[in-house]
């Protein structure tokens, strides 16, 4: 099988998701990916014409919830896992406006 | 910056805008915090809208019925079924790294807006409107971090997106005002823009003229102007954005034209009034979409869209017809009466009560306006009921009262219950118009001008003036109680042997 999936792209998916990968984690990952794309690619072979896509695996639709307020969160609770906290607020590195 | 003779300036603007509502549902779209401004910071989340591991979104039911009412009253096609997706995105006031929306099934497409632009119908089309879920808010100015507030993380937000239909200034603020009143009317937004509840963005381009080329001319290149929320901004921004590209497109004619430069962002920087660069659009838009697994799709039947259809009222743009029609009040009235619903629905309901619509009109204009902007409320809300507005309408036609008194009375009603014939008879603002009463301060007026007198009864160029001041007299001395139309009679009698 070809591969799907050159070092090249998985570099650009790896930026577009901020994560940093070395070199060889590029090769490794670009691998492993086009294996994934083949295998799914097995789908192709099935003749799927007439076929509705699917967007939900379950065939129910308009679950919905009543417009009701109901408990949040305290403060304190709200920030209690943060890593780094400034009043009220989740504190992260000063963002350039 | 509106420019009427497009050709002669050898461009034509092309706007396309799009808008996003926040939805004044009680909680928020996909979870139960309540969608409230100004609670302090961080207090109405819980752990789907932190975008804590592991938690399930559950739809909130009237947030679609708004979007689907906003998108009817917007003449779209409504999809039967759409599905959720998730837009992926970086950035501190969205917890979960991605926000979820709608991407290719948004669930109104292809609709239009009819606007009114100096007197002339303009339709506007509407490419789509879709439901997602607002971001949360950084606060810049802490010293050594910025703040993140995630309260308005997750509140409904319905996105509607204009064809390029949009060619100057001011059709752009006529869109953006209409689609504010819109959404007032249907009640699925206050449209409050201090809190944030509208914003625009821009994409601007101009359409140069030239016969040489085979299309007939080419456009600029597309810039985006991001996240305004203020109608002053949009304004400044575009005509910013008109000049600026004319000014790019005379300083290189080929050069500076779309098919040779990518669509890019520009920011607003309200301090110098300038548009400033900031990316090139192509890198910024991969949001790598794909459907949202955690929420199931909606699927309408006729009688879910026609329950909803029911809850559409009366368009603005329908009513200000009817109202110049039924009421044949002039432009600007029937613009300010129809400005507002609720303004709207009090004027239908002091006619109803058996007010004439030009006195009901003029004092709501007059007085009522006035007053509610004084007290930052509308009109139908200063505590006057359709049947007082009436009752003091119809003082007014009659001559029980002057127009002026009627003025003091409408204010007076604020303060009390009492029916309007009450307030002017105890602040002895009854108008005079009993001529025996009125006969003696004439005489003794025409007695005391003789000179007026006689340039009224010389018919000359000072007798239309002459008669004003005697009239005016006249008023002073009953200290405006006396009916003006009596007192005229009586002065064209004695001096004109008139009757
Ligand atoms: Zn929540």
């Amino acid at each position: 099988m070809p591969a799907k999936i050159d070092p090249d792209q998985v570099r650009r998916i790896a930026r577009l998701a901020r994560i940093n990968l070395t070199t060889d984690e590029l090769e490794q990952f670009a691998g492993q990916l086009s294996d994934i794309l083949n295998y799914i690619d097995q789908l192709s072979e099935l003749n799927t014409e007439g076929v509705e896509p699917t967007t939900h695996p379950l065939k129910i639709s308009n679950v919905f919830r009543q417009d009701q307020i109901g408990q949040s969160l305290s403060n304190e609770q709200a920030l209690a896992n943060a890593p780094r906290t400034h009043g009220d607020f989740f504190a992260v590195p000063k963002v350039l406006e | 910056m509106i420019q009427k003779n497009v050709t002669s300036l050898g461009y034509r603007p092309t706007i396309g805008l799009e808008i996003h509502v926040e939805l004044s549902t009680a909680s928020k779209m996909f979870c139960a915090c309540p969608n409230h401004f100004g609670d302090p910071p961080n207090t109405n989340v819980c752990p789907v809208c932190l975008g804590m591991p592991g938690v399930l979104p559950t739809m909130n039911r009237q947030a679609y019925e708004y979007a689907v009412l906003m998108a009817l009253a917007l003449n779209c096609r409504i999809a039967e079924f759409t599905k959720w997706d998730r837009k992926g995105y970086y950035y501190p006031d969205l917890p979960k790294n991605y926000q979820i929306s709608q991407y290719d099934l948004p669930l109104g497409s292809d609709g239009y807006i009819d606007l009114l632009v100096n007197g002339q119908t303009k339709r506007i089309g509407i490419t789509r409107a879709h439901l997602e879920e607002d971001a949360g808010k950084n606060v810049h100015d802490l010293p050594d971090c910025t703040g993140v507030d995630l309260n308005r993380a997750g509140v409904p937000l319905l996105e509607i997106v204009s064809e390029p239909d949009l060619n100057c200034v001011e059709e752009v603020m006529a869109y953006a005002r209409s689609m504010r009143q819109l959404v007032r009317y249907l009640g699925i937004s206050q449209a409050n823009m201090q809190q944030g509840h509208m914003r625009f963005e821009p994409n601007i381009s101009l359409w140069i003229f030239d016969d040489s080329e085979p299309d007939g001319g080419h456009y600029t290149p597309i810039i985006e102007v991001k996240n305004l929320n203020s109608f002053r901004s949009l304004e400044r921004t575009v005509a910013f954005e008109i000049a600026r590209q004319a000014e790019e497109w005379q300083a290189d004619p080929h050069g500076y034209r779309m098919d040779k430069m990518s669509k890019q962002n520009r920011g607003w920087d309200d301090v110098r009034e300038v548009t400033v660069y900031q990316r090139h659009k192509e890198e910024a838009d991969e949001y790598r979409y794909f459907p949202e697994p955690d929420l199931l799709p909606v699927e309408i039947d006729d009688a879910w869209l026609e329950r909803i259809k029911a809850q559409l009222p009366e368009l603005p743009i329908a009513r200000y017809a009817r109202f110049r029609e039924e009421f044949g009040l002039d432009e600007k009235l029937t613009t300010l009466l129809t400005s507002e619903r609720t303004t709207a629905d009090y004027f239908e309901a002091v006619i109803q009560a058996g007010a004439s619509p030009r006195r009901a009109a003029n004092l709501i204009q007059s007085q009522g306006m006035r007053l509610a902007n004084e007290k930052g409320t509308d009109v139908a809300e200063l505590g006057i009921s359709p049947q007082r507005l009436a009752q003091l309408c119809k003082l007014t036609d009659d001559d029980t009262v002057s127009a002026s008194a009627a003025a003091t009375i409408f204010q007076a009603m604020l303060e009390s219950d009492a029916p309007p014939e009450k307030i002017a008879s105890e602040r002895n603002l009854m108008q005079v118009s009993d001529t025996s009463a009125l006969e003696s301060i004439v005489a003794q007026v025409l007695a005391d001008n003789a000179k007026a007198v006689a340039d009224y009864k010389s018919g000359g160029k000072k007798a239309k003036k002459a008669r004003s001041f005697l009239l005016g007299q006249v008023m002073q001395k009953s200290k405006g109680q006396a009916n003006p139309k009596v007192v005229g009679e009586l002065i064209d009698r004695e001096v004109l042997g008139q009757t």
